[in-house]
């Protein structure tokens, strides 16, 4: 390789690199290096550099240089709205769907205690929604008001009621504090408008938060860090499902293991697919995100472990995985000690909840007609392929079972998980590398969509 | 916006979809900002929308006769969430069977609704109502 592009993952633990050659599409090199934010963090980035050098041969000549991030926590966020199945359901949905943490929502009008505690979370940035257009404005202002006279630092999104706009502007212009105003996050009740909420989180967190972040010293070396992990990974997603890459498939599902949490990243519209069912509650977005805080397979072990039913673990004799458990958590990072079917088991159940979660329910009301069915959240049974990716997944010898988890089960019928979807692994571990390419490199990202996912088998 | 706004919708296990779209759209030509919740929605539903539109009535229809059981306590609940002041309407076939309408008025008027309608009224009708009751026109 000669001349190539070079795509940059600032993790929590690892800063990972992948090089994709421009001349031959198709063909790319990956290697990492620990994250040292503390320090400089262009010094994992060398690290990695060298390991790549070394793969290569030399080190190509980089015609860019992007990069994604979620060290330092990645970008933490607070979203406050009203009522809490609505406008703040709605602006959860943009504060995640922008690679958000979400740290604690909020809703109705806060109190001083709750001023307090958010202020203490040190959030990177506050969402504050509420009301539709042209609705509740008394409470979106009483929050906006508390906001601005606060000792809160960080910058405030604000994304509700249009006719509050004016108001809160001039509230904090007055107090001095940093603030952005884009379009209501649910205008109407039935209309989801997450994207401009989305888009204007992503230039606060590209002005702002990278600094913070000591991400700032890095970037003489690369050309730009264009957002946050997670949403690169939802770009990867939206990418391959509508250009139907792999497979010809375009609603898709991604599991993504973590060692904290589990994300679920869905691409789909997900309406009733009957007509005996009648669709209930928010608007649902094409690329859902959801993020599972309690299921993850290193420091959210413990909680991963009492929310898996004891059907998962009982294979496994009790002595058996308090002594696993005791080992990975005593070194998160070593687990060669740590047997292949007990971490698949553990991934498979994290897996079964994190979809569960994320898939939406039937509920069953009887009508004097008959029958009916409400539907809340996502129909994802016609789902056509499961992607996994993440550490647990990509290094199985297993990963069609562990994707196992996420099907259909005739026990729980009326959760709405994908029935016969085929499976494919993140082999290379190269999706967010992916989403930061598809917008300046389609054909290139395109053609490493190809060689790098195939079907497996475990799927249909 | 604002003193227009009106959530309507079909409340309970009814799923009878004609009548609250004809309301839907008697009530827009009137001038009204309709908020239509749709059918099989509950009081929760009615209300949440309401707050969060800042909706100043809620017009609840009911046409499979068990409006009587589904619309207890909207009232209270109104009031126990904060908008305890909004105008509420109700209209349809109410009740089971064939029952004397003065009576089952007399009932609704008393569970806190502020207008009541029989089976057969014509959306007009709640319209200037409405407008009076909200001192429009």
């Amino acid at each position: 390789m000669e001349k190539g592009i070079l795509l940059i993952d600032f993790g929590s633990t690892f800063t990972k690199v992948t090089a994709v050659d421009l001349e031959n599409p198709g063909v790319f090199y990956t290697a990492k290096g620990p994250t040292t934010v503390d320090e400089d963090i262009n010094i994992g980035l060398e690290i990695a550099l060298e390991n790549l050098a070394r793969q290569i041969g030399h080190l190509p000549y980089f015609e860019e240089k992007l990069a994604c991030s979620s060290a330092a926590g990645g970008l933490k966020m607070i979203a406050i709205g009203l009522v809490p199945e609505l406008t703040l359901e709605a602006a959860k949905m943009a504060a995640l769907g922008a690679g958000a943490k979400l740290q604690k929502v909020y809703s109705y009008t806060l109190t001083k205690r709750e001023i307090a505690e958010l202020i203490s979370l040190k959030p990177d940035i506050v969402l504050l929604a509420g009301g539709t257009d042209g609705g509740n404005k008394e409470v979106i202002l009483h929050n906006g008001e508390l906001l601005a006279q606060s000792e809160l630092t960080c910058p405030i999104v604000i994304a509700g009621n249009k006719n509050t706009q004016d108001e809160l502007e001039e509230l904090f212009i007055n107090c001095n504090k940093e603030h952005y105003v884009t379009d209501n996050v649910l205008p109407t009740l039935n209309k989801l408008n997450v994207d401009p909420a989305r888009e204007k989180i992503r230039d606060v967190f590209l002005k702002n938060i990278i600094e913070a972040k000591g991400l700032k010293k890095a970037e003489d070396t690369i050309d730009g860090i264009i957002m946050p992990t997670p949403q690169a990974v939802l770009k990867a997603g939206e990418f391959i499902a509508k250009n139907k890459i792999i497979d010809n498939c375009e609603r898709i599902l991604i599991v993504d293991i973590g060692g904290a949490t589990t994300d679920v990243h869905s691409f789909s519209k997900g309406e009733p697919q009957n007509n005996g069912v009648v669709f209930r509650g928010l608007p649902q977005p094409f690329a859902k995100r959801t993020v599972e805080g309690d299921l993850g397979m290193r420091y959210s072990l413990n909680p991963l472990i009492e929310a898996l039913d004891s059907e998962s673990l009982l294979k496994h004799e009790t002595q058996e995985v308090e002594k696993m458990v005791g080992e990975i958590l005593s070194d998160i990072w070593s687990t060669s000690s740590i047997r292949d079917d007990f971490e698949e088991d553990l991934a498979k159940g994290a897996v079964d909840l994190a979809v569960k979660r994320h898939s939406g329910y039937l509920e069953i009301t009887y009508t004097p007609h008959g029958i009916n069915y409400l539907q809340y959240g996502k129909d994802l049974t016609d789902i056509q392929l499961v992607i996994g990716t993440g550490g647990p997944i990509v290094n199985s010898k297993n990963p069609g079972g562990i994707l196992s988890g996420s099907l259909f089960k005739e026990s729980d019928n009326l959760t709405l998980r994908p029935k016969i979807p085929k499976f494919s692994v993140d082999k290379g571990y190269i999706l967010s590398a992916i989403g930061l390419m598809v917008e300046k490199y389609p054909m290139l990202a395109k053609r490493l969509v190809e060689v790098n996912f195939s079907i497996i088998k475990g799927g249909n | 916006m604002g003193n227009k706004t009106i959530v309507t919708g079909v409340i309970g296990a009814d799923v009878h979809a004609v009548g609250n779209r004809i309301l839907d759209y008697a009530f827009s030509q009137a001038g009204f900002d309709v908020v239509n919740i749709g059918v099989l929605a509950s009081q929760e539903e009615f209300i949440q929308a309401a707050i969060e539109t800042g909706a100043k009535a809620i017009l609840v229809s009911s046409l499979y006769g068990h409006g009587e059981m589904d619309c207890r306590g909207l009232r209270e609940k109104c009031e126990e969430s904060g908008i305890g002041e909004i105008i509420l309407y109700a209209g349809g076939n109410l009740v089971v069977g064939k029952q004397e309408w003065e009576p089952v008025k007399e009932k609704f008027l008393e569970m806190g609704f502020n207008r009541v309608y029989p089976p057969g009224t014509l959306p007009e009708e709640a319209i200037t109502h409405l407008k009076a009751d909200l001192n429009i026109e």
